[in-house]
């Protein structure tokens, strides 16, 4: 199940632990550049992190044991999960054949974990948001599942490190199409798994227009640093799957495929800061339609790549 | 060439069906069906030269070419430009809503599009074509931009979406005149452009007369008109 520890672990544990908050970083700067602002620090968000990190914890006297399991399993399901995707052209520490099934429920368990901690307050706003975030969630996910169906019908794997790996460049080749196709979908996964306008705006500040950020106003001091630390995690993790998707071809040295993943994530937060930049929030009742969208896109990929055979 | 361009080519008109189904606002499906119209219009030359004899790549005459010329601006005119802007003035002069609604909601016709779109290409793969067809998406596209536009006709509850589901339909139906492209005469294709053109004349004079006739062109109120 775990592959000898290489140079390439190393790196891969690394830079998961480290980078994913630079991300958050370029998004923020991109979108103040978009308005004409200097734009916070690139590395605020290690910054809030540090400080959060270092406050008190303050726990409502309503909640119970859920609520403080939340914000920790949440961080550790996507770390485990950023554990199982390949970065840098090489293969993932954690794989196995089927991970990929892993990999999804993995996220959902730490959506349910988010979920159970929002309820446990007790609050009507944080209710709401969680059975938003339910609702969306569900239709998000049949859009990855059809997206990994294409990716291991290409190359012949249930296993992530074989699906987004050197076959997807072979398929470029021959079904640039579905490939395409799936790529848009999952970038619109990315946005509504990562709570991004158009679905979800991060920085609302009305309970009633929030789905995922209601979900934790009650967490405060290292709990938030946590939530926001697992965040930025997700947000790399699916920024990671694009790129793989996407630039999947292998220099053939270890450093240049690292610094063009990390480079091609950080382009992924640029675009994710333009698409937030230039369109406005979906109305809540819009928004199954664009996933559904998304998910007929992807059905139509599936179907497109069966007629090629 | 033609195999490299047509394929692409379709399925961005396929995609388009989805966007014609998933957006309300009126604008923008008419933009989305005046595009599929461009689309097929420009593939138009591109299956015309993909049923020419191999090995003489220079063997269009002088008359077919400029028919083909003519014949693709027609279209391209006819489908992305004049009509696209008689609707557009249909809805200004009707005082129309600009969203349109569905009795059924947006998100089933979306659904049965996608899966129309799985059965058409399932579908077509059991029939028993004739042999060298530019592309095998050419019939599963028609069957599928077919349903689409009929999904299109039989959800929208306004009469302007009733005739932007005709156009879609017929747009389908453009596709599978491609595969005929060689045997029809210039007559019967102009015909075909016209027939259409003539549809969507007719369909606009009806629509003027029920919004006269009735604060709004929903279709529910020709139900109440007796005989």
């Amino acid at each position: 199940m775990f592959e000898t520890l290489s140079i390439h672990s190393v790196i891969h544990v690394a830079v998961v632990l480290l980078f994913p908050p630079l991300l958050l970083g370029a998004v923020n700067r991109t979108k103040a550049k978009f308005g004409g602002r200097q734009g916070q620090p690139i590395l605020q968000t290690y910054y809030d992190l540090a400080k959060l990190l270092r406050k008190e914890s303050v726990f409502s006297e309503t909640t119970t044991w859920v609520f403080r399991f939340g914000p920790v399993v949440g961080l550790a399901t996507a770390f485990v999960a950023s554990l199982i995707v390949p970065m840098g052209h090489a293969s993932a520490p954690l794989s196995f054949a089927g991970d990929v099934i892993l990999f999804a429920y993995v996220l959902a368990l730490g959506r349910f974990f988010t979920m159970a901690a929002a309820l446990d307050t007790g609050s009507a706003f944080e209710g709401m948001g969680a059975a938003r975030e339910a609702t969306f969630a569900c239709l998000a996910e049949p859009v990855l599942f059809l997206g990994l169906l294409v990716l291991s019908r290409i190359s012949g794997s249930l296993q992530m490190s074989g699906l987004l790996g050197d076959s997807v460049a072979g398929g470029w080749a021959t079904s640039a199409a579905p490939l395409l196709l799936i790529a848009i979908s999952w970038f619109v996964v990315l946005l509504v798994e990562n709570c991004r306008i158009p679905f979800d705006d991060p920085n609302t500040h009305l309970e009633l227009t929030m789905i995922h950020e209601v979900m934790v106003l009650d967490h405060s001091g290292p709990a938030l640093g946590l939530i926001m630390y697992g965040a930025a995690l997700k947000l790399f993790v699916f920024a990671g799957m694009i790129i793989n998707l996407v630039l999947p071809f292998g220099t053939g040295s270890t450093l240049v495929d690292w610094l063009v993943f990390l480079l091609g994530t950080l382009l992924v937060a640029v675009i994710v800061g333009t698409v937030e930049s230039v369109i406005a929030r979906l109305k809540m009742a819009e928004i199954p339609k664009l996933l559904i969208g998304a998910g007929v896109v992807s059905l139509f990929a599936v179907i497109l790549l069966l007629s090629y055979s | 060439m033609s195999e490299l361009l047509l394929d692409p080519g379709l399925v961005v008109a396929l995609l388009i069906n989805f966007y014609i189904l998933t957006v309300t606002r009126l604008k923008q499906v008419v933009y989305g069906v005046a595009l599929q119209g461009v689309l097929l219009g420009l593939l138009y030359p591109v299956a015309h030269a993909g049923f020419l004899p191999r090995g003489e790549p220079h063997s269009l005459e002088t008359v077919t070419t400029l028919r083909l010329i003519g014949l693709t601006v027609a279209i391209v005119v006819i489908k992305g430009w004049i009509i696209p802007r008689f609707l557009m003035k249909a809805m200004r002069i009707a005082d129309v809503r600009s969203r349109l609604t569905s009795t059924v909601g947006i998100v089933p016709p979306l659904l049965m599009g996608g899966f129309g779109t799985a059965a058409a290409i399932v579908f077509s793969r059991s029939l028993p074509l004739a042999g060298g067809h530019a592309s095998h998406l050419l019939i599963p596209s028609a069957l599928a931009t077919v349903v689409c536009g009929f999904l299109m006709l039989s959800t929208r509850r306004e009469a302007l979406g009733q005739v932007l589901g005709y156009i879609v339909l017929e747009n389908g139906i453009f596709i599978f005149g491609l595969l005929l492209v060689e045997a029809v005469p210039i007559m019967v294709e102009l015909g075909i452009v016209l027939d259409l053109f003539v549809g969507v004349f007719v369909m606009g004079i009806i629509f003027n007369h029920v919004s006269r006739a009735f604060p709004e062109a929903s279709i529910e109120h020709l139900s109440s008109l007796k005989e």
